[in-house]
């Protein structure tokens, strides 16, 4: 038995969003007589960090501290509709929208501060503490939550806002096939190494390394979490996970996780990532979003290393070890590519 | 079918039900004690967020009888915090961002709290070990073991 090392290499050019419909999102924010402001959305965070984002936009849009805003999302019973967060699009999609109400609803805030401080709304600034001033005369202030007060119950006026970001429907030229599918793209690259073992026809991952472009990582940590797990789901997909076989009989479909696989703690691998930030023109503070891209490099990446360790190149995934031992058995034996 | 009458102790509090003969240990805890941070995965002992401590022993409470811990003392993730403070190890977590859509955070927690109990500065490998039983769909593992060895270097430090 022999044990082949190899190193394979994918990129990606990432769209964030898909306007093959039309591509909207929408957002609500007002504030209560608290001067703490409430984002309503219907978007869905399952725990990639929405919420936290939105709510990060929001408080910078508003200039007001992040403790003071208020993400309510996922009930599309009473929430503004979107269209979904899928995998990539809330940060950008949603975040677009998030800042446009919150931009309404500063500009409300902004006029209910200037009526109590008698100054024109225009000379006016936040700290991003909680309070609002006269340029130049910090002195001459107002705490939001007094803007709110006097908002509710003295000037009768809502500090809210609207926001909807809209990427219209892009249609295909019958001539051409031509379109226009998404107006932000991320990037990224990966370099994944592995042993391939010729006998068993196993494959262990060794190391990953990889590069995203993904705008600005509005929330740095979050990005991290998103790429270091996401590149599992990635690696799942290319050498464990699958429902085969499932047609045309389910009978024989896993039915545990002993039938359907996943990685667990003893498969990983270390996995160093740079995160290059180039602010995206159309995103929110410049951020595109790194949600599904974190998976796809990774299949690409892992196929080619096969077939840089034992000279097979395996096209259906997932790369099973009885996948690799038949393809290693019909070019008559592991054949190792030039070291890359 | 008679009911059987049981009772154990269940995070330091006394407690007593009536269960079904064959009722295991997690649906005993979560609908009968009201305790759900033990979750239900795939109900066969292939997952791991179940676990639970019986009589300070890891234990995947779907694959336990819920007769057989009768005068026994069983602790949860419910009882993890001590007082109004997060444990050390649930703090870690926090910290380390080793959780995401948190499913399979209880049976992590509780993986980790059994192998800190038994041994408070153990090697990556004998993290890596401990929660090897465990499933995480959306971490890669890597912030989770990182938590756990930084909650014991806390520890030991502390």
């Amino acid at each position: 038995m022999t044990r082949h090392r190899g190193r394979g290499i994918a990129s990606i050019n990432y769209p964030i969003g898909m306007n093959l419909g039309g591509d909207p999102s929408q957002a609500l924010v007002h504030s209560n007589p608290s001067g703490k402001f409430t984002v309503a959305l219907s978007s869905i965070d399952l725990g990639q960090g929405m919420k936290s984002v939105t709510r990060q936009i929001c408080a910078e849009t508003l200039g007001v501290p992040v403790e003071d805003v208020y993400v309510d999302t996922a009930d599309s019973d009473t929430g503004p509709h979107c269209m979904g967060s899928f995998a990539s699009r809330g940060t950008h999609r949603v975040g677009n929208a998030v800042m446009a109400a919150a931009r309404e609803a500063r500009g409300v805030m902004m006029e209910a501060a200037a009526e109590e401080l008698e100054v024109n709304a225009a000379d006016l600034e936040t700290d991003g503490r909680g309070n609002i001033h006269v340029k130049g005369a910090p002195h001459r202030s107002i705490s939001t939550k007094d803007v709110a007060i006097a908002a509710q119950f003295k000037q009768g006026k809502t500090i809210s806002g609207r926001g909807i970001f809209l990427v219209p429907l892009s249609a295909v030229d019958p001539e051409t096939g031509e379109m226009s599918p998404a107006t932000c793209y991320a990037h990224a690259c990966l370099v994944a190494e592995v042993d391939v073992d010729d006998e068993t026809g196993e494959v262990a991952m060794v190391r990953m390394d990889s590069a995203y472009e993904l705008g600005r990582a509005l929330n740095p940590r979050l990005v991290e979490q998103q790429l270091v797990g996401g590149a599992w789901m990635g690696i799942s997909h290319a050498l464990y996970e699958t429902t085969e076989p499932v047609y045309p009989e389910p009978l024989h479909g896993p039915r545990d996780f002993v039938e359907y696989l996943m990685p667990g703690p003893g498969d990983i691998c270390p996995h160093d990532i740079a995160v290059l930030e180039r602010p995206a023109p159309d995103g929110p503070f410049g951020a595109k979003g790194p949600g599904e891209m974190c998976a796809n490099p990774v299949l690409p990446a892992v196929a080619n290393a096969i077939f840089n360790a034992v000279g097979v190149h395996i096209d259906d995934l997932p790369i099973t070890p009885e996948k690799v031992l038949r393809a290693i058995k019909a070019q008559g034996g592991a054949r190792p590519q030039a070291r890359r | 079918m008679s009911k059987i009458p049981l009772q154990f102790r269940h995070n330091g509090r006394d407690v007593a039900i009536f269960v079904d003969g064959g009722t295991n240990l997690l649906v005993a805890l979560r609908e009968l004690i009201g305790d759900m941070t033990p979750k239900f995965g795939c109900g066969q002992g292939g997952c791991g967020t179940c676990s639970v401590l019986i009589d300070g022993e890891l234990h995947l409470s779907c694959l336990t009888l819920a007769e057989t811990v009768a005068g026994r003392s069983i602790e949860t993730l419910d009882g993890m915090k001590q007082g109004l403070n997060l444990h050390p190890l649930q703090r870690a977590f926090a910290d380390h961002f080793a959780a995401q859509c948190g499913y399979c955070t209880p049976g992590m927690l509780m993986a980790a709290k059994s192998l800190l109990d038994r041994n408070p500065s153990p090697s990556r490998d004998e993290v890596v070990e401990a929660i090897s039983g465990n499933i995480c769909r959306c971490t890669g593992y890597e912030p989770i073991i990182n938590a756990i060895l930084a909650a014991a270097g806390g520890r030991a430090s502390a």
